[in-house]
């Protein structure tokens, strides 16, 4: 009997579960589907779900209009490279945060912390100019500096509780084991927080992929990243849900897969670490 | 060779003082065990040692060198951790292998020494698994491996049987015992177990609150311990101490009595009590007695002493084995 | 519990970062106190002049800068409370047993992955559109009259959006936190006759009270300065309705090139969110300390 009940009420919770989910997911699915239409299906009421005529004309028109493989790569350069020179700042501070913590650490953590909280517009203005007179504004390597800068402090954060982690005896035996300070690094306490530094890694491609704010303000036509590139179907003209959704769904599509196939490291990541 | 002196060494945390003055030499060869209660100092006294903290003041001694500033991989010392502190990355061989790395060691003869090490500790058949998929025992080894490669000056074990279960524990015991015989080289161990302290060291040294309370060898410290810090601390089941009229007949302000040197009869003695709880070991038996007009005495008898709880008994300590305390509690000799 | 040397390699080794954010604080907050001081057109080149605080009082009157401080707020908090409880919602459905949870997760996961950008266009133009949209389709499944969202209630709709975002970050701190509620606790409250409603309240939530101030705090960082959003979808208005501090900073640097007042905001919202930091900061130092 008591196994009956609960299979039922697993069939109950299977349900529900599925049902939310894909209500929370629709929006993606539909322009996933609408891509592959006609305008005229795109809009058409009521609307077809699977049932229309499966084009992939859309995707060579949007990539004709704006070139989306340029937009692509600038995002990748700009993410991955802030990314990885974010880790390459970050992994001694938060070295020092974790195995050698003064009085002042954790303010010094916080205040690090509070950095992200000062809104960008504050120092839109002066970075703007900055950038406009030293040549750095719509290029790649600009967009690299600043948003190394805004995801510096989650990067030194999220590594500064993983690496909390791991026991301080270890470094303390390589210490004795003869390891200088940089090769207790190198050797030891990176391997060792490789699931860490993985999860650290992914949530801030993600973030940097999809940053707006700096991106869209800060680049034109030549550094312009996906975000920009979307950003330009903002203004209907005519008939472009189709369009609009071939589009987003590149726009979308590389870190969505990015983000499905490692699941496990961003779940862990999205906790920031701060959650067990 | 691996001779150790500190001169005058102290330690603080901020306003707290850990240690606040140690002067201690240890002889090239020597086991000596750190023993004490915990929040001793003993553990920050190795670290001090090992240059994994700063003295505060004081001077460290290694092989006749001023080492008091020298980095922890520049003294020439080797640590084996409380909870082993392997390497989870790396193979057995990587772990033992790693401080020759450091050194810069050519490959084959960081092979050799590997191949050395692991047939002294048994481990050759271990070599590339990882720490994880070994149990308490072998990681216990591949942290002393790890420690032997170097030919240390002095080798420093900061608790490092305490997460073993009890039988495993006497096992690594004996293993350590026998590889001190085999390299001869300086060794200081630090435990909060005085067993182990008794059954090692050549010279125990006695800690409690920073302090030095004795340094002996074991059998100097349990015939003959300075305080009564040390003639409870060392010695299992504890030692009874009996203060007031009793301890004035001896013209002292305490008089200690090992469970073991106290005689029971049923019919006579100097004590009379009630047996509260017996515990039977098999070979003895340890009475827990209700002494009348003294409090609860420990004492141990052999195991065929037939005595059960509420017995009335009677304690008489020998003569020859009390050991006398002033009211500062040092030894009256 | 290091040594000397360890110690000043700390030092050492932090310097970078905190040099760096420093500067990035420093230096650009600094030129903006001094442009929020000049008068600065963009389009009148040279023609920069001292103007006292003309700048910050010509912002402190105008009505859309109380207006857009409402819509911040309302933003943060709108969206703050919709994440955490469809968040704790969620996290409980998701631990019950069921068949398929990984896929479920997958799919859960996906709007946080989505490009701001990419999910206020789809969602203005795929849903919210009220002669296209599904929304509207719907409207008129059931005879009603489609509603047209960014037009008539545009902050509405921005909080929906950027919830949607938001949720699937809420939902799978919550649903780690719940995981790691001990199994025999929960039994040891059954045993102990507690229903399912007072097991919720004293055990679950209590134990949820960490993951929940991660929550505020990190979406709090990213809430407060929504941009994207507003710009792709309704631009700020209509009139100033959906307008933002950030956006209305933006807009009066970027699109009235008025470099002087744009400052003035700027600072004006980096003292508004020093506030929120400040009682921030002390509540999520209280809790993490634990």
């Amino acid at each position: 009997m008591a196994r009956n009940v609960s299979t039922q009420r697993k069939l109950i919770t299977t349900a529900a579960a599925w049902t939310i989910g894909i209500l929370i997911f629709f929006p993606i699915l539909w322009t996933f589907l609408t891509s592959f239409k006609t305008e005229a299906q795109a809009i058409a009421s009521p609307p077809t779900f699977l049932f229309f005529d499966w084009t992939v004309e859309n995707y060579f028109e949007v990539q004709s209009r704006s070139d989306y493989f340029k937009h692509f790569m600038n995002s990748v350069v700009i993410s991955f490279g802030s990314t990885l020179l974010g880790l390459l700042i970050a992994i001694p501070s938060a070295w020092a945060m974790a195995f050698a913590p003064a009085k002042r650490t954790k303010d010094v953590l916080m205040w690090m912390l509070s950095t992200k909280m000062m809104p960008p517009v504050g120092v839109l203005v002066p970075l703007y100019l900055m950038f406009r007179n030293t040549g750095l504004l719509d290029t790649r390597a600009g967009l690299v500096m600043v948003l190394t800068l805004i995801n510096l402090p989650i990067i030194v954060w999220m590594l500064y509780t993983y690496f909390k982690e791991i026991p301080g005896e270890i470094l303390e035996a390589a210490r004795m084991d003869g390891a200088s300070l940089a090769k207790e690094i190198i050797y030891v306490l990176t391997p060792m927080a490789i699931p860490g530094i993985a999860s650290t890694l992914l949530l801030n491609i993600i973030l940097a992929w999809n940053e707006a704010f700096w991106t869209l303000n800060l680049s034109a036509a030549r550094a312009a990243p996906l975000t920009a590139f979307i950003a330009s179907y903002s203004s209907p003209e005519g008939l472009f849900y189709a369009k609009l959704s071939a589009a987003s769904t590149m726009a979308i599509a590389p870190i969505l897969i990015l983000g499905w196939f490692s699941q496990k490291q961003l779940v862990r990541g999205l906790t920031f670490g701060a959650v067990k | 060779m691996g001779s150790i002196t500190l001169k005058n060494v102290s330690k603080a945390f901020g306003a707290h003082a850990v240690i606040p003055s140690i002067d201690l030499d240890i002889d090239d060869g020597e086991f000596v065990v750190f023993v004490g209660p915990s929040g001793c100092g003993k553990s920050t006294l190795l670290r001090l040692i090992a240059g994994l903290e700063d003295v505060s003041g004081g001077e460290i001694v290694i092989d006749g060198k001023n080492a008091t500033d020298l980095p922890p991989a520049k003294r020439g010392l080797s640590m084996v951790f409380q909870s082993y502190a392997l390497y989870p990355h790396m193979s057995v061989r990587g772990n033992i292998a790693f401080p020759l790395k450091m050194m810069g060691e050519d490959k084959a003869v960081i092979d050799k020494k590997v191949a050395d090490a692991a047939r002294v500790l048994n481990l050759t058949d271990y070599l590339d698994r990882k720490p994880r998929q070994l149990s308490g025992g072998q990681r216990q080894r591949v942290a002393i491996g790890r420690a032997i490669v170097r030919q240390p000056e002095a080798f420093l074990f900061d608790e490092p049987l305490s997460n073993l279960d009890a039988a495993l524990r006497v096992n690594m015991r004996l293993e350590i015992s026998q590889l001190h015989q085999q390299l001869k080289t300086t060794m200081i161990y630090v435990t909060h177990d005085q067993v182990e302290a008794m059954t090692m060291a050549d010279k125990i040294v006695v800690l409690n609150r920073g302090r030095i309370e004795q340094v002996g060898s074991p059998l100097e410290l349990y015939h003959r311990p300075d305080n009564l810090f040390v003639a409870g601390f060392i010695g299992s089941p504890k030692m009874n101490f009996v203060s007031g009229a009793p301890a004035a007949m001896h013209q002292a302000h305490t008089i200690g009595v090992r469970p073991e040197h106290l005689v029971l009869s049923k019919e006579r003695g100097t004590w009379r009590g009630t047996v509260g709880v017996a515990e039977h070991l098999g070979s003895d038996t340890f009475l827990h007695v209700n002494a009348d007009g003294i409090g609860t005495m420990t004492a141990r008898v052999s195991g065929d002493f037939a005595v059960t709880h509420g017995d009335q008994v009677f304690l008489t300590p020998d003569p020859q084995r009390v050991h006398r305390f002033d009211e500062t509690g040092m030894a009256i000799r | 519990m290091a040594t000397l040397h360890t110690r000043s390699a700390a030092r050492l080794m932090m310097a970078p970062s905190v040099l760096l954010l420093l500067a990035w604080m420093i230096v650009p907050l600094s030129m903006t106190i001094y442009f929020s001081l000049l008068r600065y057109n963009l389009l009148m080149p040279g023609m920069e002049e001292f103007a006292g605080l003309s700048n910050y009082t010509y912002f402190l009157t105008d009505p859309a800068f109380f207006q857009a401080i409402f819509n911040t707020l309302a933003i943060v908090l709108g969206v703050l409370f919709i994440t955490v409880v469809g968040g704790i919602g969620l996290a409980l459905l998701l631990d019950q047993p069921m068949f398929g949870q990984g896929i479920v997760r997958i799919l859960v996961i996906a709007p946080f992955l989505i490009m701001p950008t990419v999910a206020a266009l789809v969602w203005k133009n795929m849903f919210m559109n009220p002669v296209n949209g599904i929304f509207a389709w719907l409207a008129k499944l059931f005879g009603l009259q489609p509603f047209d969202f960014l037009a008539n209630a545009p902050l509405f709709s921005i909080i929906l959006i950027v919830a949607w975002q938001w949720l699937p970050f809420a939902t799978l701190i919550l649903l780690t936190a719940l995981q790691s509620l001990d199994e025999e606790q929960k039994e040891a409250a059954q045993m102990d006759g507690a229903g399912a409603l007072s097991r919720f309240i004293y055990l679950i939530l209590p134990h949820l009270s960490r993951a929940i101030t991660v929550v505020i705090l990190i979406q709090t960082i990213f809430l407060l300065s929504v941009f994207a959003e507003i710009l792709v979808t309704t631009n700020g208005g209509p009139g100033t309705q959906s307008t933002n501090l950030t956006f209305l900073v933006y807009a009066q640097a970027l699109l009235q090139f008025d470099v002087g007042g744009a400052s003035a905001g700027g600072i004006i919202a980096v003292i508004l969110a020093n506030i929120v930091a400040f009682f921030l900061m002390r509540m999520i130092g209280k809790t993490l300390e634990a």
